[in-house]
């Protein structure tokens, strides 16, 4: 019943970032490459239909972790508690970039929403990847110190960073560099997605100029890649235990591999949407590979006096987890429905829609 | 550890309370929205489309804050209240989840498509998806409520030896008696707002001579769906919460009506008067003898325990503050019903167009239905104190434990600083719509 539910919630958590991804993606373009009021205006609109139906899912995430995972959430929640407030200010920064752009008609307003949009994306993009790199570095549990624990082995409080910068260190905070190179990945990651996304959904000018971006993109993701994968092993020389033990879990490195390889032929796909898959299956194998390589641990203590947190020994009891998958099932039927139904009606490209006038 | 409380309950208060005014608009408007869109659905008369679109609009304003105010308060729960997030998660996650899965995806699936979509759909379409939106918004009332019926009476769980509840009985949480009562006066509230504020729309148009139709239109629904409404609130809604108080949580209720030593015979209602926490008492009291017996218990004689009866632990523990949003909440209830039954009354006799002191008096008239619903929800919130879990969890006990005042501190200075600018957007932004006001549908 665990597995069960850490599976629903992995894959929520892949739809929120595909989903929300995208859109933030498209912040972070619009920052670097929108020139023309018109591009500036497509580009937010491409994001600013969508961004609130996709957050739900970091909601739905968020609940059922909060149902399923009760001592995760709440470990997790408080330890990292100064970043995720800050990721919950740039959220809303985003929000009001993209919802108050278009109340006003005159460039100066214009341009400071668009700034918000693009700023918070941006950092946003950063910072989800640093939280990842977080996760998998892991942290130090029941905060210990000297051989003893200064909470409950299963609290922890992170500061931003250490001194020292170090995922070495026998603390670390949650900036450091192995963290930073996470979330650098998720950054050119998410600004591939945004790319393919605009290229998909709008007719800006940028469209071509997007595809070489993309690709140049890709050549530093790949070096990013391979660089994270050899100070990985560094800070943890058992990370790839499971994909040897359990050698089908390959699969999820393969779909980020295959996603990466597509991406370097973009400009010769035949249809906007492949490229739109590629960069889906590098958010889809990165996130589950990282996921798998720690399993059954959700988040790995850094010392030795505390076990790590797994999904088993922070669950809620059976009876509330079976119960919930009855309304879960419910819920994910009448969701297919809904998206079923948004797609038929805003399928294709936004350019002529509607938006804030 | 006592001030690490402190901020962390001034945090939750501040940003809940900011929140609160955004869905309590939203939850009503949308029932008003579906109202006029149906209306025109059925007689195909113009201005009712125009009014629906122009109340979108505010709606949109007021929906994407409730968003971006909403989602704080999701996180934290982990974030500022962990320890309670771990005892009780296996409970509570269950409704917030479940409001995730059955309303956010609802509201937020539909409300782009109800926004932009009307030339796409046409306006059966149209109309459905109002309703979806408004069904969403509803939804999430409901599951909140749950949520909160639970905390203030909990009912199908069991406590396993480390302290954690779980639960026994899932139905349990939705049969609870306290969840229907606290959900109607909830959306009653809520419709209520809603009415007020398009009355009050509608009254400034009329008193500035402007978009006279939609002004008439807009004051007309408004004070008969206010007049309804806020009967409602005190009759049978309110009646009701008061009576579970009074059964479930009666240290609350000596409390909140102010009752600081035990009748022999019937209970007085007090009905202004400062509490005096040094002496024990009310000053400056003006009550009528015997009647809250009476209205809580159809006898006029019934002895109603006093907070002489209680130990000083299970009493709330800021008992003025929970003593004032209780009088103020069902003062403003009272005034409400007088205004509106005025305006209806003269609606009826054709006159309450040309009622000028009327009119201005229903225009400035708006900030205070939100007062009422904020101090509401303190009645409900300190009238829990001092406990999170009624009778089974400390306040004191919830919170996380690894997080330091000071960097609460940090994080509420900076809520208050974006939220400052968020209610100045705010206010600009619905200030515009309604200047610009309603349009005729050009073709």
């Amino acid at each position: 019943m665990e597995i069960f539910w850490f599976i629903i919630i992995a894959i929520v958590l892949v739809v929120f970032f595909v989903l929300d991804g995208y859109d933030f993606g498209a912040g972070i373009i619009h920052l670097f490459y929108a020139k023309t009021e018109k591009d500036k205006e497509v580009i937010a609109k491409s994001a600013g239909l969508f961004w609130d139906s996709n957050e739900v899912w970091l909601v739905a995430a968020g609940g059922m972790l909060f149902m399923a995972f009760p001592t995760f959430y709440s470990s997790v929640f408080s330890g990292f508690y100064l970043p995720l407030i800050i990721v919950l200010w740039l959220i809303i920064f985003r929000a009001i970039g993209l919802e108050f752009r278009g109340q006003f008609d005159y460039q100066m307003w214009k341009d400071i929403w668009d700034k918000a949009f693009g700023i918070s994306s941006f950092l946003l993009a950063l910072f989800f990847g640093i939280a990842l790199g977080n996760i998998v570095r892991g942290v130090n549990l029941g905060g210990v110190e000297n051989g003893v624990s200064i909470y409950e082995g299963h609290y922890f409080f992170l500061p931003l960073w250490s001194s020292s910068f170090s995922p070495l260190s026998e603390s670390p905070g949650v900036i450091d560099w192995f963290t930073i190179i996470i979330g650098l990945i998720t950054l050119v990651t998410l600004a591939i997605h945004g790319a393919n996304w605009i290229i998909l959904k709008t007719n800006s000018s940028i469209n071509n100029k997007l595809k070489t971006v993309i690709f140049k993109l890709n050549i530093v993701l790949s070096a990013l890649t391979i660089f994270s994968l050899i100070v990985w092993q560094n800070i943890n020389p058992n990370s790839l235990d499971n994909f040897i033990e359990t050698p089908y879990l390959m699969v999820f490195p393969i779909i980020y591999i295959s996603g990466l390889i597509g991406l370097f032929f973009i400009k010769k796909l035949g249809k906007d949407i492949y490229g739109f898959i590629c960069s889906t299956l590098l958010i889809l194998g990165g996130i589950s590979s990282s996921l798998a390589s720690i399993f059954p641990a959700m988040l790995p203590s850094n010392n030795v006096v505390n076990e790590s947190l797994t999904i088993y020994n922070t669950a809620a009891p059976e009876y509330g987890l079976s119960v919930a998958i009855n309304w879960g099932i419910i819920g994910f039927i009448l969701l297919f429905v809904y998206m079923i139904i948004q797609k038929r009606l805003m399928g294709g490209k936004i350019d002529k829609m509607d938006y804030g006038h | 550890m006592e001030d690490m409380i402190f901020y962390d309950r001034l945090q939750f208060a501040f940003t809940i309370t900011f929140h609160y005014i955004f869905p309590q608009l939203t939850m009503g408007l949308s029932l008003i929205i579906v109202y006029f869109k149906g209306k025109y659905l059925i007689n195909k008369v113009e201005k009712y489309n125009d009014i629906a679109k122009f109340l979108m609009k505010i709606f949109a304003v007021n929906f994407t804050m409730g968003v971006i105010t909403g989602i704080p308060m999701e996180f934290q729960f982990g974030t500022n209240w962990a320890k309670f997030s771990e005892l009780t998660g296996s409970i509570i996650g269950q409704t917030l989840a479940m409001e995730g899965m059955f309303s956010f995806f609802l509201e937020s699936s539909f409300l782009a498509l109800f926004i932009f979509g009307e030339k796409l759909m046409g306006q059966k379409l149209h109309f459905l998806t109002g309703f979806l939106v408004f069904l969403g918004s509803w939804g999430s009332g409901w599951f909140i409520l749950a949520t909160n019926a639970w905390m203030q009476h909990p009912v199908g769980y069991e406590i396993l030896d480390n302290g954690k509840f779980v639960l026994e009985n899932f139905s349990s949480l939705f049969s609870n008696p306290w969840l229907l009562p606290a959900f109607l006066h909830n959306q009653f509230a809520s419709v209520a707002t809603s009415s007020f504020v398009i009355a009050s729309i509608g009254a400034f148009y009329i008193l500035r001579d402007k978009n006279l139709d939609y002004g008439k239109l807009l004051l007309k629904t408004g004070v008969v769906f206010g007049l309804v409404s806020s009967i409602l609130l005190a009759f049978p809604t309110g009646d009701w919460n008061a009576k579970n108080v009074a059964k479930y949580q009666p240290a609350s209720f000596a409390a909140m009506e102010g009752i600081f030593e035990t009748e022999e015979a019937g209970a007085e209602i007090v009905l202004i008067g400062q509490p005096n926490m040094v002496e024990k008492k009310l000053d400056n009291k003006i009550a009528v003898p015997n009647i809250l017996s009476f209205l809580t218990y159809q006898k006029w004689d019934k002895q109603i325990p006093g907070m002489d009866r209680f130990k000083k632990e299970e009493l709330p523990d800021n008992i003025p503050a929970l003593y004032y949003s209780y009088h103020i909440m069902v003062g403003l209830g009272t005034i409400f019903i007088g205004v509106m039954g005025l305006a209806v009354f003269f609606l009826w006799r054709k006159k309450l167009f040309n009622i000028k002191p009327l009119l201005w008096t229903i225009m400035f008239l708006v900030p205070f239905p939100y007062i009422a619903n904020i101090t509401g929800w303190y009645v409900a919130e300190l009238g829990r104190q001092p406990y999170l879990v009624y009778g089974l969890l400390k306040t004191s006990e919830g919170v996380s434990p690894t997080v330091s005042s000071g960097n609460t501190l940090f994080t509420l200075l900076g809520f208050v600083a974006i939220y400052l600018l968020l209610g100045l957007l705010f206010l600009i932004l619905v200030g515009k719509t309604i200047h610009q006001g309603p349009k005729p549908q050009t073709h």
